[in-house]
């Protein structure tokens, strides 16, 4: 099968969608004449032209908005949040906006927006560019929250994404941009709150998402070495959450570890680790253990950063303490 | 006289339409009062020409955005009242089915895209709605009502910078009724007017006196049909004022008994009432029955709204979603 990159397989999306349906937009900062600053919809403004491929200002709170207002008239734009860190400015236009009209409008709206949102640490940004916020979406009820793996995954959840009538977040990972994986010429989609078991095994579960999955694979790899076979689940869905996937492998295996890369404190690995202890304790041989990023800032420094979240080394640690 | 260029039919509407506002209101502050509304209500009452005059230069098809302070705004654009009453009551057969209160009347059938509860989170929203008339190449032009305080937000800001930049068909109505809950505009801005704001965005600023309906129709209409022939958005700003405090009960300690009275003798029905008359368009008497008529159709709304049902329970988490609704809000 043919090999796309991650980013590659994003574009695909956008571009397929665009083609299926005229109603669908995209709006961001560089998106027009630049093609996004991750070359994402590079030749998009040749080919739809600049009404449907559109630069806007920096204003994100503002040009989010407008996408809702635009959604609550039938268009379906897709806005790119540059680095998901600058969703923080525009909270109001996904959480009060986006997340609410439909319920707060007793049905009459819907809101199909999807935000696309690079995020993620690695990449020498710094604090105000390279953060996991995924946890910040999940917790607002109204907003569907996607965080794909693979450039597989992450062209099907899209179009699904952009076809949904529900606001979508879609968490991309920025050091998966140029990886590569396996995306078939035909067109596909991948159901929205469907995990996917990415390696089966009996010893342990293995929960993560979008780039962690990647060390999730890797650390168990390194545990089969040792004759330890773990699951690995990728979620790829965090709202709606797949658990039944979940607790299939957990019941199985009696026991989970959640990886992350955003920061352990309030992050979405406390949420899953708690459904499982809440639902299937009887089924636990120890606690629910998470890896996660530390709680602190990303620091600019290459001596400082990739000491803060998760590697494959501390999966493995992980996992091991759990089978002791 | 600038009321001989209307015809009866027209001013009767005019007055009409600002009378079934107050009495809306009126009938609201009664109920809160009893109890019967919960939370509170932000009332319009001496607004009544902004909403009326702006609503009155749009098209049924033409689309408003509301403030807070919006129940004026969504009975002028053809909201029913015995609809948006159920919805201050939180019944199921407001047109929010309860789920928004006084502060989110939407109904999309009559135009009205929604009321927002964060301050300048509808000036934005409007462009969007603008900027999907250009793209659906429609004809609809989009008005997003907003108060002197949204004129100090990001938002307004932003939106006007777009919708200017991408010449878009939506006119920004700024009630300016002096004060944001406490604060005198006076105090937090440097400008003299908020129409002097659309300088910077390279479009027409327009300050129009807010108490005056057919000043305030005829200003809206020149911006709406600007807006429709393609020219772009234009900043009104009306000067108006508030006679009851920013919410029911709320104190006013920010200003002065003098400051309310003077206000009052501008009076925006009054007025128009006066002019009628004065021009011989209409009687006092034609006028106390159109009175009678507005009070009867308020308190058949109040009736309405108390004879409605509540939403129930098991219907709370309807609606997050429209797809995959029941799984999305399970965990």
């Amino acid at each position: 099968m043919r090999q796309l990159t991650y980013s590659k397989a994003i574009s695909e999306a956008l571009r397929e969608e665009m083609l299926r349906n005229e109603a669908v937009i995209v709006m961001g900062e560089d998106m027009g004449v630049m093609g996004s600053v991750f070359g994402i919809t590079r030749g998009f403004m040749e080919e739809f032209g600049a009404d449907r491929v559109i630069d806007t200002p920096i204003s994100e709170n503002g040009f989010t908005s407008i996408a809702v207002g635009a959604a609550m008239r039938g268009l379906r734009p897709v806005v790119e949040i540059m680095y998901v860190d600058f969703t923080t400015v525009c909270y109001d236009a996904i959480a009060n906006q986006a997340a609410k009209m439909r319920y707060m409008t007793g049905g009459q709206l819907t809101i199909p927006v999807v935000i696309r949102a690079p995020g993620g640490a690695g990449r020498r940004n710094a604090g105000q560019h390279s953060q996991s916020l995924e946890a910040i979406f999940t917790h607002i009820p109204g907003l569907k929250v996607i965080a794909p793996s693979t450039p597989y995954d992450a062209k099907g959840l899209l179009k699904s994404a952009i076809r949904d009538d529900d606001p979508v977040v879609c968490v991309e990972h920025k050091l998966l941009y140029a990886g590569k994986g396996e995306v078939p010429e035909e067109e596909y989609l991948i159901e929205l709150g469907k995990a996917d078991v990415k390696r089966a095994g009996e010893d342990v579960t293995i929960i993560a998402w979008s780039r962690q999955v990647l060390s999730a694979l890797d650390a168990a790899d390194q545990l089969a070495k040792e004759g330890i076979n773990a699951e690995v689940v990728d979620l790829r869905s965090l709202v709606p959450l797949d658990f039944e996937t979940i607790s299939n492998s957990v019941i199985k295996t009696h026991r989970a570890v959640v990886v992350h890369e955003a920061v352990k404190r309030g992050g979405y690995g406390g949420e899953i680790a708690a459904q499982i202890s809440e639902e299937l304790f009887d089924y636990l041989d120890a606690p629910v253990k998470r890896v996660a990023g530390l709680n602190v800032i990303p620091p600019f420094s290459p001596a400082l950063e990739d000491y803060i979240y998760p590697h494959s080394s501390d999966i493995v640690a992980a996992v091991k303490e759990l089978l002791l | 006289m600038v009321i001989r260029k209307y015809d009866r039919e027209t001013l009767i509407k005019f007055y009409r339409e600002m009378k079934r506002v107050r009495e809306f209101e009126e009938k609201a502050c009664e109920l809160f009062a009893q109890g019967m509304i919960e939370y509170n209500i932000h009332t319009c009452i001496g607004q009544e020409a902004t909403a009326v005059g702006g609503c009155q230069a749009l098209e049924k098809s033409d689309l408003i955005i509301c403030t807070h302070r919006g129940h004026g705004q969504c009975l002028a654009k053809g909201g029913d009242p015995g609809i948006m009453m159920a919805e201050l009551f939180g019944r199921e057969t407001g047109y929010c089915r309860g789920r928004g209160g006084s502060m989110h009347i939407a109904s999309i059938d009559v135009g009205i895209l929604g009321a927002n509860g964060i301050v300048g989170a509808g000036i934005p929203i409007a462009v969007g709605s603008a900027l999907a008339t250009n793209i659906l190449k429609t004809t609809e032009i989009t008005l997003a009502f907003f108060g002197d305080g949204a004129s100090n937000t990001g938002e307004f800001h932003e939106a006007l910078n777009m919708a200017s930049a991408w010449n878009l068909p939506v006119v920004f109505f700024c009630e300016n009724n002096k004060y944001a809950v406490s604060v005198d505009i006076e105090r937090v801005i440097k400008v003299k007017d908020i129409a002097e704001r659309a300088k910077a965005y390279g479009i027409p600023g327009v300050v129009v006196d807010g108490c005056d309906v057919l000043a305030v129709y005829e200003t809206t209409k020149k911006a709406v049909e600007r807006a429709r022939e393609g020219q772009g958005p234009t900043l009104i700003e009306a000067k108006t004022y508030r006679y009851h405090g920013h919410f029911e009960g709320e104190p006013q300690v920010y200003r002065t008994e003098e400051e309310m009275s003077e206000w009052k003798k501008r009076d925006a029905i009054k007025r128009l009432y006066k002019e009628i008359i004065e021009a011989g368009f209409a009687s006092a008497e034609d006028l106390a029955d159109i009175d009678r008529e507005v009070k009867e159709e308020m308190e058949e709304a109040a009736l309405f709204a108390k004879n409605s049902p509540w939403p129930t329970e098991n219907e709370a988490l309807m609606y997050v979603y429209s797809n995959d609704n029941e799984r999305s809000v399970a965990r």
